[in-house]
């Protein structure tokens, strides 16, 4: 294509900026051991930049799988179809070269598990300082420079002494900072956080939360953010998705969901979470409200909507096939047969 | 600290194992005076024998003084050669030693590229291959496969000679090439091992979590394995490449019997047909204190490159 | 019985086994009947190549070496079962008083079968003949005093596993010793390592005897002894060179027939386990 031939891209929608991010009937089948589960069934979701989508489900829904997918780091057998394109470029095929020169450098991501995430032989600061020499070709000096001034930004003590540590000197709150270091230090456009504060104690959690909130909101970063912490999420989000066996079964803005709930699921998850009600309330004594049954492995979801057998609003229906996704209000759409049913969702 | 710690334990290790090879040979039943001068031996030359040999003084008196002569490099006599036995040893060195390290490269280089390369390929056909081959190679006797490897390369071949050393000095390109067949058979058997060990542990670091931050930064599948893989899997198998020694040392010794090499294995063998105990002991003693030695330096060294092992002091 | 079927479906087990039921057959069948007797020189016969009369020829000194293969497939199993015998009744008894006690026994049993582990085994063995004399007694209990060391580590790690779980809590909430819970609680839960680990030292312990008596050190005449056999096979190798292949074949189809089993063993006792390979 010589300049003057060259093909503009047809923008179809132009009141709405590119998606960052755009996933489409993404499918994901695993090899485990009781044979192949399809961990991911036909994902649909849209990130616009900037914006903090909240990925919300309980473990094994497959919200790991989907950031998994996204990175192109899915384990070993695993079979993907459908499109992930990032900026514009299609993810799913694409050489591990191609997919080389995103990783940590235009997507970053955190892991859940500050205790095994970083290598124990490398000091801190050379593991920080590597996608800065990968990416941007930094000498080693001024990488070690740009290191310190990373792990400075995410407010961990002593920086520029932590730089020649070791991970197990360090607390499980600290190495979490050091990995946030590591995802933002080439300036990503997209963050992905897979349970970036599971693991820590609860103080640390709220620390480590509000850094990546404060760090997201400075460089205008897109983030995805994994966690089935419901008000942490809450706290964060622009938008929220729920996950559940593998399909998405609700998405849409925070508040709608938060307040609408309309899947039978949302509704649970959210009524499940403890509450602290003073001592005398009304009804302060209640009992946890939980919802019946055990997520099932991936490799056992009943056909149709994975929760089906668990849902107390059950239909035959609900077996038939995976429900289409309905629209509820503005970008706000979950998968359930029985939604638009009068008086389903108060 | 650690280091002292180690240095301790390493010199009471040596410690003991002079006690241990002393013991053994002390409570040998009979007079060794009278074994060497044999049956004809009248009663006056085995005391004075004895008397000469220090053979009548109370058993830890005998201890030390071999000891302290061990320590000032004073091996004593031997009784069969009437030589030094320092330069006996000496003069076997000069075989042991460049076999013993021939081995031992071979060894290495075989066993990490294979191991390597059969983790890169797990589980494809490649890995399967290499693990059946280690699998046999473990099971061969190394001196079965010396007499094979004779077989094939003296006898049909004629390539390289079935045994014998004809010594550096004179013919230097034939001494090495008498050092061929041994070291390879040493090394089949010892990389079979190390091999598997390598493998082994590579596949473990490979599955750790540290490994898919490393992809999630961007680096590629070679710039895992070299600058994240090959770093964390080097510990376990220094550790067992330190304990292997023991076993090429002992395979040494057996090998130069094959090959009729003048080592320190045949010599060890010669004193003990001619009842030469201070050799033995003197022969057994520096090869346990080579194993004990280079145990301690492959401590010290997994703990420089893992710096996590100086934490825990046992 | 369902163990029995993932068994039979994995194939180094299968292989294995069938490699040790032979040599376990050849030596069950020495007793009974051997194509000559092993021991019968025929000079005139000698260095025979293999014919219808000798299966696998004659040695040196006319010996039929089918029948010495056979015979010495005894001389193997005897030295593996005392040998490993002998390191897994004091190595265990030893790692199970380590993990019991903890405290300074553990700590000194640990310091002797680490230093043990530092001296070069076949090393000892050949001290310890040059010092008592040669033959097939003072070599199985050489090679079985380096086994307990071996086996003292692994029962001692397998019995801390145990001792940290809940029963054994349980056991001792209720008031009872620690022998009884070593003996009828632990030493029950760490069976099936010892099991996987004694087929390998059994092999290791066949490997040791034939180095053993291919020096001269082990087994000694007129009793067969494949190590013997290969040095003597050494000998006339310019003569007859497939007197080296067979008894060397016999140590390391025996060999790999065990640790087969042994590795067979390991997958499919422990599951958990299986992730190491």
């Amino acid at each position: 294509m010589s300049a003057a031939g060259t093909i503009e891209r047809v923008d179809h929608d132009r009141t709405r900026p590119a998606a960052i991010l755009e996933v489409s009937r993404l499918t994901g089948t695993l090899n485990t051991a009781r044979g192949p589960a399809q961990a991911l069934r036909g994902i649909d979701l849209s990130l616009a930049p900037g914006q903090t989508l909240g990925l919300a489900g309980e473990s094994g829904c497959g919200k790991s799988m989907l950031a998994l997918a996204v990175m192109g780091l899915l384990p070993a057998g695993a079979q993907v179809s459908g499109s992930i394109r990032f900026q514009g470029q299609e993810l799913i095929g694409a050489s591990d070269a191609a997919l080389c020169r995103l990783r940590g450098n235009r997507i970053g991501m955190v892991f859940q598990e500050p205790m095994t995430t970083l290598n124990p032989l490398h000091r801190v600061g050379d593991q920080v300082a590597e996608p800065l020499r990968l990416h941007q070709g930094l000498s080693r000096a001024s990488a070690r420079a740009e290191a310190a001034r990373l792990l400075d930004r995410v407010r961990l003590p002593h920086a520029a002494q932590s730089l020649r540590a070791y991970p197990h000197q360090l607390s499980g709150g600290q190495r979490q900072r050091v990995t946030i270091a590591m995802a933002l230090a080439c300036g990503p456009d997209l963050l992905i956080a897979d349970e970036p504060t599971t693991a820590l104690d609860v103080t640390t959690q709220r620390e480590i939360l509000e850094l990546i909130n404060e760090l997201v909101a400075a460089s205008g970063m897109t983030l995805l953010m994994i966690s089935h912490d419901l008000d942490a999420l809450a706290r964060i989000a622009d938008r929220m998705m729920v996950m559940y066996g593998g399909s998405v079964v609700e998405s849409g803005p925070l508040d709608a969901v938060v307040t609408e709930r309309a899947h039978p699921y949302t509704r649970g998850l959210f009524a499940a979470r403890p509450r602290w009600s003073a001592l005398g309330e009304q009804g302060a004594k209640r009992r946890l409200q939980t919802i019946p049954g055990r997520v099932p492995e991936l490799a056992d979801l009943p056909p149709g909507c994975a929760f089906s057998n668990r849902c107390a609003w059950t239909l035959d229906a609900c077996r038939a096939g995976l429900p289409a996704a309905l629209a509820i209000g503005p970008q706000h759409e979950a998968r359930c047969v029985r939604l638009n049913e009068p008086g389903f969702r108060s | 600290m650690f280091f002292l710690k180690r240095f301790v334990t390493f010199i009471a290790t040596l410690f003991a194992a002079s006690v241990l090879i002393f013991a053994v040979q002390a409570v040998l039943p009979g007079n060794a005076a009278e074994v060497m001068l044999g049956t004809s031996a009248t009663p006056e030359a085995v005391q004075a024998l004895t008397r000469q040999l220090g053979l009548d003084r109370p058993v830890p008196v005998r201890y030390w003084r071999w000891a302290a002569g061990l320590c000032a490099a004073n091996l004593g006599t031997s009784v069969s050669y009437d030589t030094p036995i320092a330069d006996l040893i000496r003069e076997r060195l000069a075989v042991t030693v460049p076999l013993a390290a021939l081995a031992m490269v071979l060894t290495t280089i075989a066993s990490l590229a294979l191991g390597l390369y059969a983790a890169s390929q797990h589980p494809r056909s490649a890995d399967v291959g290499i693990m059946a081959l280690s699998q046999i190679g473990i099971a061969i006797p190394s001196f079965w496969f010396a007499i094979l490897l004779i077989l094939l390369f003296s006898v049909k071949l004629q390539w390289l000679p079935a045994g014998g050393f004809p010594g550096w000095q004179d013919e230097p390109v034939q001494a090495l090439k008498s050092l061929v067949l041994p070291a390879v058979a040493l090394a089949v058997v010892q990389s079979a091992i190390l091999t598997r060990i390598t493998r082994s542990a590579m596949l473990d670091v490979l599955r750790e979590d540290y490994v898919r931050t490393a992809r999630a930064k961007g680096l590629n599948r070679r710039q895992v394995l070299w600058r994240h893989g090959l770093r964390n899997a080097l510990v376990p198998v220094l550790t067992v490449m330190g304990l292997q020694f023991a076993n090429l040392l002992t395979g040494t010794v057996v090998i130069e019997n094959v090959f009729s090499l003048p080592g320190l294995g045949r010599l060890v063998f010669q004193a003990i047909a001619n009842r030469d105990m201070l050799v033995v002991q003197d022969v057994v003693m520096l090869l346990a204190g080579c194993v004990i030695a280079i145990n301690f330096v492959v401590d010290v060294g997994c703990a420089w490159v893992d710096p996590r092992l100086t934490l825990s002091a046992s | 019985m369902r163990w029995l079927e993932r068994a039979w479906r994995h194939p180094g087990f299968v292989t294995g086994t069938a490699l040790v039921g032979l040599l376990v057959g050849a030596a069950l069948l020495s007793f009974a009947w051997t194509p000559y007797p092993y021991a019968e020189l025929d000079i005139p016969h000698k260095l025979a190549p293999v014919s219808n009369a000798h299966w696998l020829g004659t040695d040196s000194l006319g010996r039929d070496i089918a029948s010495l293969l056979i015979v010495g497939a005894r001389n193997s199993i005897a030295v593996g079962l005392i040998a490993v015998g002998i390191g897994v009744t004091f190595g265990v008894a030893l790692g199970l008083l380590a993990a019991a006690r903890r405290g300074w026994v553990e700590e000194l049993i640990m310091r002797l079968s680490d230093f043990t582990f530092a001296f070069p085994a076949l090393l000892t063995a050949i001290m310890l003949t040059a010092v008592y004399g040669p033959g097939l007694a003072i070599s199985i209990v050489a090679i079985g005093i380096f086994n307990v060391p071996v086996f003292a580590r692994i029962a001692r790690s397998a019995a801390l596993a145990v001792w940290s779980r809940e029963f054994v809590l349980a056991s001792r909430a209720c008031g009872r010793g620690p022998w009884h819970i070593s003996l009828h609680h632990v030493l029950p839960n760490i069976m099936p390592v010892l099991i996987v680990q004694a087929t390998i030292q059994f092999a290791v312990a066949i490997l040791a005897e034939a180095a053993l008596s291919y020096l001269g050190l082990g087994t000694q005449p007129p009793q067969p002894s494949w190590g013997r056999m290969l040095n003597e096979a050494q000998q006339m190798l310019f003569q007859a060179p497939w007197l080296a292949v067979y008894p060397g074949l016999a140590i390391a189809l025996t060999v790999l027939g065990l640790n087969l089993m042994g590795d067979g063993l390991r997958d499919l006792l422990d599951p958990r386990l299986a992730r190491q390979r």
